[in-house]
């Protein structure tokens, strides 16, 4: 049986909608018939602390955690936790980031220096990065909740299903809940997925001699 | 309040572990269930909150929730109780007696470790509860193990007349997974039937129960040894061999499928036999199990070869990119490449430890405390031992729950010399006060100790996320419930009127005066502070604020303050006159995040915080 297992790390700050982004991506693979597992290491979430949450599905998943150079795609929600979660990705791997940074006291004190440029820090790594300003189209769209939405929008083309299953996912969880939001959150969604898109057709011509 | 969506569940859903048991608990029949929150077990009892057709409690502390339990059980009903591995050390005095009498109804109590210390002051193995009150110990591996050893538990609580330890770890408890669930079968009371030599544990009906404890645990031994929880994976690779349980049986799997596996589910008392024939199949024998070498300690003594602790840390978790180096080491391979360049590979990035919400009313209290000299500070369990942390640093102690109390007591009595006019607080919150607190109090006032209690009444057990109390005026459902006067309790535990003090902890003057007027009295004294926690909904917001940056003098007390929505700008040094050099820290707020609780405008003189739509200064008119 070809037991082939996706690893999705999506790492970010507590209260930044990290463990949900996880749930609605847990939801997708589970309307396709995958095993899912899902975990946190999350101390203390809603307090500003560093949180990563591992999603593992496909046949069959065993150890609900991925192991450092396994995960085949990371989503940073935050720059500096991109950064920290890097040594995460499996050496062919994409790592898609928003470029906000959430500064903690620790560092906004003066006693700890923020990264100067993550994003260069990450590619100097070797790594395939892809960095965007998420909250910036968020707050363009009038609520910063969307950052959420936005994200998922940027991974949706590159999941091992098609980005309507993640939408579905979305506009499922929402229609539940907060049916108000299903709109503008389908409009995050599709600004996130055309941001992405726009950002590597740019880095590829980029690439051009 | 019965949630329709947990009974229109389909057969297949997303389950944590805690969910999973939950679900179990109330499939199997169960009518009495009680807990404590604390991560990270509480999500049992608010799952099992949504079921209908049982109780279902908060209890003050976890030693009442297991005798809530035991009471349930002895009347007939199936009972569950749940805790954090430190809370069966509260109700350790009641599970150790327990075990004599045994249960009748069937009774589950789920112990959650926190291996890892994912929020907790020590990391310690419950398995060893089984061991010392000769309990059956299950060890589930997911969430659908969960769900399944709690239905299975009850069989053989029934069966032995004895409660089943249901041994969780964070890495079950909060890993969601795929459970197949069924429907709940109703397991009526059988009723209370009268019998002194079983349920009053006077010395000498106790000690007729003692050979019978040791007969069951026998007995429990030779299920163990039969039960379908305990199976063997066959594998090829005979090399070295397994026994694991709880979720170090996942990464085993995980990293060495092509090796032969004895999966240990009932692992306490431990299958000797069993073990031993597995044993006889491979070349070396490895116990994978977190935390403390029980199992491997009880193979030796029964003459089992096998190896453990000597190549796997006593501490953590035990995940693949753990056991891989280690099994190589085991077998004299150099350990896989990938395992030692990856961890190397890691990025060195600031910490981001977890720290007080903004607006929290807390903030004002550590501000205040931070600045008071000649103080020491005894700390509790809950958000406010966050105070121990950076930029306050203003707890001096952090040992369990309560024991703030006690311990400034202590410190009180047995100061030196030196610290003869060193002022004494003890730091606790409400729920924490309620739990085991009161007691200390009790001590104070009777044995006439200098002590000031900061009693930090936030209506909420806040650091679990916010779960009710007999201070909140709530119950478990959410439901209205009577509401405990913590002045009327602190003058009852025998502090004099005059010495209790309710104080709005956002007015920080009347808070400085208060901690200044009533550690200078030498006699028992409390302070009370009565804002809600911001994560609930009693908290209000206010206007948010900014700072007018012409205004602001670098001063930085505002950063002082430590709230997450304030951070440094820019810093400059500044030489005085006298030659010494000052720094100076030029600050902003977040007005996005800021709900205006107005601490920082009280500590900035030059009045550079405005209103942030207005941006004008206001005066902060107490609410």
């Amino acid at each position: 049986m070809d037991n082939t297992i996706t690893n999705i790390l999506v790492v970010g700050v507590g209260g930044q909608g990290v463990m949900t982004a996880t749930e609605i991506l847990a939801e997708a693979a589970i309307s396709l018939g995958h095993d899912v597992k899902k975990t946190e290491v999350a101390g203390m979430s809603q307090r500003g602390g560093v949180v990563s949450s591992h999603l593992r599905f496909g046949p069959r998943v065993l150890s609900p955690k991925i192991a450092p150079g396994a995960a085949d795609i990371i989503v940073g929600f935050e720059a500096a936790e991109a950064l920290r979660w890097s040594h995460y990705l499996k050496p062919a791997g994409l790592l898609l980031m928003n470029t906000a940074r959430l500064v903690p006291p620790v560092v906004s004190s003066g006693l700890h220096a923020y990264p100067a440029d993550p994003v260069a820090e990450i590619r100097a790594l070797g790594i395939d990065v892809h960095a965007f300003d998420a909250l910036a189209i968020a707050r363009e769209m009038g609520d910063l909740r969307l950052g959420n939405s936005v994200m998922l929008g940027a991974i949706a083309d590159h999941l091992p299903f098609g980005a309507g299953v993640l939408l579905d996912s979305i506009l499922r969880r929402f229609a539940a809940r907060k049916p108000e939001m299903v709109e503008l959150n389908r409009r995050a969604f599709t600004a996130g997925r055309d941001a992405i898109a726009r950002l590597m057709r740019s880095e590829e011509s980029c690439a051009q001699p | 309040m019965t949630d329709i969506q947990v009974l229109a569940a389909p057969a297949r859903m997303l389950l944590s572990g805690n969910e999973a048991v939950a679900r179990g608990v109330w499939e199997a029949g169960v009518r009495v269930a009680a807990s404590y929150p604390g991560t990270p077990a509480t999500e049992m009892l608010e799952q099992l909150a949504r079921y209908p057709d049982l109780y279902a409690e908060w209890s003050v502390n976890e030693k009442v929730a297991l005798e809530v339990a035991i009471g349930a059980s002895m009347a007939g009903s199936r009972s569950f109780c749940a805790m954090k591995h430190v809370g069966l050390n509260v109700a350790s005095d009641a599970l150790m007696t327990l075990t004599l009498t045994g249960s009748a109804g069937g009774m589950l109590i789920a112990v959650a470790d926190d291996v890892g210390l994912s929020s907790s002051q020590n990391e310690q193995d419950s398995r060893s509860w089984g061991r010392f009150a000769h309990l059956p110990v299950f060890e589930p591996a997911d969430s659908q193990e969960a769900y399944e050893m709690t239905i299975a538990g009850y069989a053989l609580s029934e069966q032995f007349q004895v409660p089943v330890l249901l041994r969780l770890t964070t890495r079950i408890c909060h890993v969601k997974a795929m459970v197949s669930v069924g429907q709940r079968v109703p397991h009526p009371s059988s009723g209370f039937v009268k019998n002194p030599s079983r349920w009053v544990m006077t010395p000498g009906f106790a000690a007729a129960r003692i050979p019978l404890m040791f007969e069951r645990e026998e007995a429990l031994r030779a299920s163990a040894e039969l039960s379908p929880l305990n199976f063997v994976v066959a594998g090829k690779d005979r090399r070295v061999g397994f026994i694991a349980c709880g979720p170090a049986w996942m990464h085993v799997q995980e990293a060495f499928p092509d090796a032969p596996a004895l999966k240990l589910g009932f692992s306490c008392p431990a299958p000797i036999e069993k073990i031993r024939a597995f044993s006889r199949t491979v070349e070396h024998l490895l116990v994978v199990e977190e935390l403390e070498p029980l199992l491997e300690n009880e193979l030796r003594a029964a003459g089992i070869a096998c190896h453990g602790k000597d190549f796997l840390p006593r501490s953590g978790e035990l995940p693949p990119e753990v056991l891989r180096p280690a099994v190589a080491r085991l077998r004299g391979e150099a350990p896989p490449e990938s395992e030692v360049q990856r961890p190397a590979l890691a990025a060195q990035v600031f910490p981001r430890p977890p720290t007080l919400c903004t607006a929290c009313p807390h903030l004002g209290i550590y501000y205040t405390l931070a600045k008071l000299k000649n103080v020491t500070v005894a700390g509790d369990i809950g958000c406010y031992s966050l105070g121990a942390g950076h930029p306050w640093n203003a707890l001096d102690a952090a040992i369990c729950m309560g024991a703030s109390i006690g311990m400034a007591l202590g410190m009180d009595k047995g100061r030196a010399e030196v610290d003869k006019d060193r002022r004494i607080l003890a730091v606790i919150g409400d729920s924490t006060f309620m739990h085991m607190g009161m007691q200390g109090l009790l001590d104070i006032t009777y044995n006439r100790g200098n002590v000031t209690v900061l009693l930090l009444d936030n209506r909420t057990v806040g650091m679990t996320g916010g779960q009710d109390n007999p201070g909140s005026g709530r119950d478990l459902h959410g439901n209205p419930a009577p509401k405990v006067d913590f002045v009327k309790l602190c003058e009852a535990l025998g502090v004099k009127p005059e010495r209790i003090r309710k104080v709005d902890p956002y007015q920080l003057p009347e808070l400085a005066r208060a901690l200044r007027e009533e550690t200078r009295i030498a006699e028992p004294s409390v302070i009370i502070t009565d804002r809600p926690c911001v994560l609930i909904d009693d908290y209000r917001k206010q206007p948010a604020f900014r700072v007018e940056p012409d205004q602001c003098t670098g001063c930085g007390l505002c950063i002082d303050v430590g709230c997450p929505a304030i951070s440094e700008q820019r810093r400059e040094k500044l030489l005085r006159p006298s030659g010494k050099e000052v720094l100076m820290q030029f600050a902003a707020i977040e007005s996005a995040a800021c709900t205006g609780c107005g601490i920082c405008l009280q500590v900035c003189a030059p009045k550079a915080i405005v209103v942030a739509a207005a941006a004008q200064t206001i005066n902060f008119v107490k609410r």
